[in-house]
């Protein structure tokens, strides 16, 4: 052996466990309007900075500053308003649904709505989205109707997906949302193959990609950003880093030594690092984007700073592995409050009309789920058995044929 | 002697062997300081220091080879996959690199590894938390492949596979965790309080791979199962009012043929119980070696009782899942022959 000190193995851990004060002081959070906004068909290498900063338009008083301010008009921002608020109402509502019993599974997008609704809102209907499953605000923004989640999340016999797949993962072609499945950066590569296709059609279409920080370590990820860059595909690639995988922080997928966005510089890719929980930052960063994709310029990747509000899933409990508070001290506030700020301090809002866009919300979530209940909840009501057998291929085989014999039907 | 449910007999095995030896360790995702989504890893972090229980990168593909790498130093890595539905990812590496290490150095680099994972339905899990991919990996030479049914085989089994010099594919039948679940979903729960297979001793003990365990000795027909099944078998035949014999294969690779082709020789009749859809499944296997050694024996043909050639269909969990009226069924017909 030599006098040089003996290996060691750095084993990532968070900056707060339960008991202790949550810390965010890792983060280095740039003053809302303090970012450049370079011209969307610049070369990828001139923006190597990007990455290493935070693109905020919002500042703590609610004005909009800077040059990556979009400039909406109150009426949409409302409506991004509403997106948002109907998901934080209907995921709590469906939540208290599964600890009823009437649902199998759930899982909210609390404190990530921002993302979801002014992408929605952003893109042309006939983009397509490939979402996680805390992207229900793209949905909520596009009017999806609530009686769909609900009978899908009830898996009862309004099931649109006809109670094949869990509650969450919905598919939603028509309104732009791709087919979700449990297994994590499978289809950021379909997203590229998706955009492919769309310019070797000279269509003008876009496709718009989603994963969570955590699905960044796995190879899915890596590959798709590959295919992405070699050709220029029209695409969005974007991470939502909140924080949390389960109970494993962003440094166990590799975020402690440098930003998500920064991955990007290595596939010779344009990453942009965007203030997640900022409606405008996010609307004016994915138009941004969509623009350089639409333009033959190629792909952007981006990573949205926000925090997981809640815990995975409702079979998740975070308060064993982060602190209880941690996301009341989370430095990027809450995005419904945010966005409500700014329209306020526009003089386009105020508490009385937020009370009555809550009220009414609440109202639309009320009926969709006694018209849901009315069908039947979990085990009171399910789709038609034949939907087991149908569509395993386009036409039965011999052996589903006899199985379904077998099986009584 | 202690009770113990699967879970903790499973978190037993793991601490008397990472407390036994200082080259067994333990990695996968959320398994270090939370202790795993079905708590397998409890409070091991805790108690053994964080290099020796920690947590991964979500990367299942990445999990498997760091396992092999460290295994060809020699360690001896165990290693969570946090379903079974999520070992698609580390296929590559299991199949191509773990199953043929020892092959293809003649012997110089070994992957000593074992692969846990939760695994098949009745979870309300969906099409990615409740599939049993068993077969896939029997197919795959180099691979051995154990599925435990209750907790005192679950302890003695791990404990054989960590021990194992080849790469061991620990499936652990998740349904099983906190009962004896016999496929009666619409009955209360039954806890594994009580159950003779839920005593486990203290420390270390082991079974052995490649030994199947007579469950119920019976005369007129065979019944082969793993896993969940066992316990799905055992009440289907009780049920059918038939003297069946019921074996529980534990491993399937190594397969203990000496105890089935002995059983089928005596009883002349052969049905075949597994979750995983049928075609291709692990029973086409057992199916071929029955007829090919027992073929002179048989009275009636092998049945299988399997979940249907579709994916794991959420909201008809119960209709896809073998229950035991379909196992009873099936045992009447092969009498019937």
């Amino acid at each position: 052996m030599s006098n040089l000190p003996r290996l060691r193995l750095h084993i990532p851990t968070p900056p707060a466990r339960p008991g202790e004060p949550p810390r965010f002081d890792h983060l280095d959070i740039a003053a809302a309007g303090a970012v450049r906004r370079p011209d969307s068909a610049a070369p990828g290498q001139e923006m190597r900075d990007l990455p290493y900063t935070l693109i905020r338009v919002l500042d703590d008083a609610g004005a909009a500053v800077g040059p990556w301010n979009p400039g909406l008009s109150p009426d949409t921002m409302i409506r991004g308003l509403r997106a948002m608020l109907l998901t934080r109402l209907f995921d709590d509502r469906m939540f208290r649904a599964h600890r009823q019993g009437k649902a199998s599974f759930y899982m909210k997008s609390t404190g990530e709505e921002a993302i979801g609704a002014a992408q929605s809102l952003a893109l042309d209907r006939a983009d397509m989205c490939f979402p996680t499953y805390r992207l229900l605000s793209w949905l909520m923004a596009r009017d999806y109707p609530l009686i769909n989640l609900v009978n899908q999340i009830f898996s009862n016999a309004g099931d649109p997906l006809r109670g094949r797949q869990l509650p969450v993962m919905y598919s939603a072609r028509d309104y732009g949302f791709y087919s979700i499945s449990g297994n994590l950066g499978n289809r950021i590569g379909h997203a590229v193959g998706w955009a492919m296709a769309s310019a070797l059609k000279r269509d003008d279409r876009i496709a718009l990609a989603h994963v969570g920080e955590g699905t960044t370590a796995g190879g899915g990820y890596h590959e798709a950003l590959t295919f992405a860059a070699v050709y220029r595909a029209p695409v969005i690639l974007c991470i939502a880093n909140n924080q949390w995988a389960i109970s494993s922080f962003f440094g166990f997928a590799g975020g402690e030594a440098t930003t998500f966005a920064a991955r990007a510089i290595a596939g010779g890719l344009p990453g942009l690092r965007v203030d997640g929980n900022d409606f405008l930052a996010v609307w004016a960063a994915t138009l941004w984007a969509a623009e350089r994709a639409r333009t033959n310029h190629g792909a952007t990747l981006i990573e949205f700073l926000t925090y997981r509000g809640g815990g995975h899933s409702t079979s998740d409990d975070p308060s064993r592995y982060r602190p209880a508070d941690e996301w009341e001290h989370w430095p990027l506030g809450d995005p419904i409050e945010r966005l409500k700020r700014h329209l306020i301090h526009m003089r386009a809002w105020d508490e009385t009309r937020h009370a009555e866009l809550t009220a009414q919300v609440t109202d639309a979530i009320a009926a969709a789920v006694r018209e849901g209940e009315a069908i039947g909840t979990l085990g009171q009501s399910r789709p038609d058995l034949d939907a087991m057998f149908d569509q395993v291929f386009a036409k039965p085989d011999w052996r589903l044929i006899e199985q379904r014999r077998e099986a009584g039907l | 002697m202690p009770t113990m449910n699967m879970v903790e007999a499973l978190n037993d095995a793991l601490d008397v062997m990472l407390t036994a030896n200082p080259d067994v360790l333990i990695f996968g995702e959320d398994v270090g300081y939370f202790g795993g989504v079905f708590r397998v890893t409890d409070k091991l972090q805790q108690k053994h220091g964080i290099e020796r229980c920690f947590d991964t990168p979500i990367a299942e593909g990445g999990i498997a080879a760091i396992a092999i790498g460290m295994g060809a130093y020699g360690l001896r890595p165990v290693v969570e996959i946090q379903f079974a539905d999520y070992i698609l990812p580390a296929f590559d590496q299991l199949v191509s690199e773990a199953a043929r290490l020892r092959y293809r150095s003649n012997g110089e680099f070994t992957a000593p590894i074992t692969v846990r994972a939760p695994y098949g339905g009745g979870i309300f899990g969906g099409q990615t938390h409740s599939q049993s991919p068993e077969a896939i990996f029997a197919h795959v030479t180099g691979l051995k492949t154990v599925i435990p049914s209750n907790p005192y085989d679950a302890k003695g089994l791990l404990i054989t596979a960590i021990e194992c010099d080849d790469p061991v594919i620990f499936l652990e039948p998740k349904r099983l965790y906190n009962g004896p679940f016999d496929g009666h979903h619409d009955r209360p729960l039954t806890g594994w309080a009580g159950h003779a297979k839920a005593e486990v001793p203290e420390g270390h003990y082991s079974v052995p791979f490649g030994v199947a365990d007579i469950v119920r000795p019976g005369r007129d027909v065979t019944v082969l199962a793993y896993g969940t099944m066992v316990h799905v078998a055992l009440a289907g035949i009780l049920e059918s009012g038939i003297d069946a014999e019921l074996i529980d294969l534990r491993s399937i690779v190594p397969l203990d043929i000496d105890t089935i082709t002995a059983s089928v020789k005596r009883t002349g009749r052969c049905v075949i119980l597994h979750e995983a859809s049928r075609f291709g499944g692990f029973g086409g296997e057992l199916s071929a070696l029955v007829q090919e050694r027992c073929f002179y024996h048989l009275q009636s043909p092998i049945r299988r009782v399997t979940g249907w050639d579709t994916p794991y269909p959420h909201a008809f969990e119960w209709d896809y899942f073998p229950s035991p009226a379909r196992l009873a069924a099936a045992l009447a017909a092969a009498m019937e022959d």
